[in-house]
């Protein structure tokens, strides 16, 4: 276990390196943050209370998403186009002869790289955001607490599907074709664009129920306390069940790949 | 377990061992025409504990699957196949603790991170005590030159620095046997002194048995006493380095300048001059024999300004063997 915490610190510090990078992403964000901002009060101003959200609610959302949107990996970056290049190139090898766990290993990695997203990248978004709207963050410790639980599973569940989709690397050796579709799924079912409260009927029913929406909506509606008591407890729970199955799952795929792997190259 | 009675000269034990692979092939539209490759077609040898072996070939030949499937990486499609007793495939958690590799083309350490964190994960990954862990770093660092090193991300480290960098990451668990695929691919002269000297210095000392797969007929001469060679999946030569010279076929090269342009010199014995280009001849004689003799038949007899003497290349020497169909 002390392997993987190790693993996990120099995953933060290795993307703790790239200041510059960091600083650009930060800079994007808070312009996107704006964008969406004004176009959410366009919005809410025509329709209040669209999706169950009042005017401030929905600007916390969309500051929120900036916040976890380096964090939840939702425009992809961090590990997914890494693994697969190593899979395509054969350095997976190096890998494989390890004595640790694939999955662990690069859970780890990406829950270190997850945290100093968070920081890095989500505060100062955040920040702005409050500073430039009135948005309607907790002042509850425990809501806080609570929203940071729901944000690390959010992550672990992203971590899940990617390295789904990272490992048909090795029968496909060219993923871009899945990566562009798991991206747009993501993009979407995650209620980045446009909160998944929104959507009516039997397709919004579907859109909640969906993993990427374990990703960012349930972890925001955790902070705004949409959810609470038995409700939290099923939010978080929703989650849990998620990444299980998709860290089970990816658990399954990774000892079908090694099994019938063929290292490319020399 | 079936496999633990290993005698001693049988630390790495391969029994017509197969690798095929399943090709796919573009053969029209949509078409694909499947083709089976073997890349290992029944090999068989077995290397003792501390014993420092040369594997080589050319290209293709199936160098690295072999490794691959010593380290467990890939499965045989046949054969039998045991490292110190165990089946690599099926138990390759537990026998990576005992194996170190180095693959020339490619690193085992972190790029974004500084060569010291990278000892450090490895030091976790492979539980290695503390005091063990210094007293071999500190051994690595010495013998390797890493200490100016430690501190600095490996993506800005050169070719050689990272290569020893690599050397020393895959000894610092104590491993029983060291896999190097290439170590001294593109390093240049002093690395590859440096890397042989250390590597020499590890099986000396740790009786570490070493496996070496090299393009360098260089690293062979100096490190192995044994040499394997493979070709097309199958072992063509296991032996010394003097008998595989004798296999091939092979010459060495003395290449002479005279003082001016003279007709070929055709009259020392157990030479013969293959090629002539104004003052300068070459002359070819058998790698048992001694070029001492030569010279100085030469120098006797002509007038001699500067001369060199040329080892046969280990392609040549492989090619020519294989052209021959000589093999065991």
């Amino acid at each position: 276990m002390r392997l993987y915490a190790a693993v996990a610190v120099s995953g933060f510090r290795r993307y703790a390196t790239y200041r510059v990078a960091t600083a650009a992403g930060v800079f994007t964000n808070t312009v996107f943050g704006f964008v969406i901002a004004y176009t959410f009060v366009a919005l809410w101003d025509e329709r209040p209370h669209l999706g169950g959200y009042d005017q401030s609610q929905a600007l916390t959302f969309v500051w929120v998403s900036q916040g976890l949107l380096a964090a939840a990996a939702l425009l992809g970056g961090g590990f997914q186009e890494e693994l697969q290049e190593r899979i395509r190139t054969g350095d997976i090898a190096v890998d494989l002869y390890r004595p640790a766990d694939l999955q662990l290993w690069w859970l780890a990695a990406d829950l270190g790289r997850a945290a100093f997203h968070l920081l890095g990248r989500g505060a100062v978004p955040v920040a702005v955001g409050a500073l430039a709207f009135e948005l309607s963050l907790p002042a509850d410790p425990l809501r806080w607490l609570a929203f940071l639980l729901s944000a690390l599973l959010g992550v672990v569940v992203g971590f899940a599907l990617r390295f789904l989709v990272a490992l048909c690397a090795f029968w496909l050796l060219d993923g871009q074709g899945v990566n562009m579709i798991s991206a747009l799924m993501c993009m979407f079912f995650s209620g980045m664009l446009l909160p998944l409260t929104v959507f009516p009927g039997l397709f919004g029913e579907i859109a909640r129920l969906l993993p990427w929406a374990a990703m960012l909506q349930v972890p925001v509606d955790v902070l705004l306390g949409t959810h609470s008591g038995t409700g939290l407890a099923r939010a978080l729970g929703f989650q849990v069940l998620w990444a299980a199955l998709l860290l089970g799952a990816g658990r399954a795929l990774q000892s079908l790949a090694t099994r019938k792997v063929v290292v490319q190259g020399g | 377990m079936a496999g633990n009675e290993l005698s001693d000269d049988g630390f790495i034990e391969l029994d017509g061992v197969e690798k095929v692979f399943d090709v796919r092939r573009k053969a029209g539209f949509l078409r694909r025409e499947r083709h089976r490759v073997r890349a290992v077609d029944g090999i068989g040898f077995r290397v003792g504990r501390g014993e420092m072996v040369g594997y080589i070939g050319p290209n293709g030949a199936g160098k690295s699957t072999t490794i691959k499937m010593l380290t467990g990486i890939l499965t045989p499609s046949a054969g039998r196949l045991r490292v110190a007793g165990i089946d690599p495939s099926r138990e390759r958690a537990g026998l990576a603790h005992r194996i170190g590799v180095v693959f020339g083309q490619r690193t085992t350490l972190w790029w974004d991170l500084p060569l010291r964190d990278s000892y450090g994960l490895v030091r976790r990954m492979y539980r290695v005590p503390e005091a063990r862990y210094r007293a071999n770093l500190d051994r690595c660092v010495e013998l390797l030159d890493l200490g100016a090193l430690l501190d600095v991300p490996v993506r800005q480290l050169s070719l050689g620095q990272r290569m020893r960098g690599d050397i020393a990451a895959a000894l610092l668990h104590d491993p029983e046997v060291l896999y190097l695929d290439e170590p001294t691919i593109g390093l240049d002269v002093v690395s590859k002194a440096k890397v042989r000297g250390f590597l020499r210095e590890v099986n000396a000392e740790r009786g570490t048995t070493v496996l070496l797969t090299t393009h360098d007929l260089t690293d062979i001469e100096q490190l192995c006493e044994r040499v394997m060679v493979i070709d097309h999946g199958r072992l063509v030569h296991d032996g010394g380095l003097a008998e595989l010279h004798a296999a091939g076929e092979s010459e060495r090269t003395l290449v002479v300048d005279l003082e001016r342009e003279l007709p070929p010199i055709e009259d020392v014995p157990g030479a013969r001059t293959v090629k002539v280009e104004g003052p300068r001849q070459w002359l070819a004689f058998g790698t048992g024999q001694s070029a001492a003799p030569i010279v100085a038949a030469v120098a006797e007899r002509y007038p001699l300004v500067d001369l060199s003497v040329r080892e046969p290349d280990i392609e040549d020497v492989i090619a020519r063997m294989y052209a021959g169909g000589k093999g065991l």
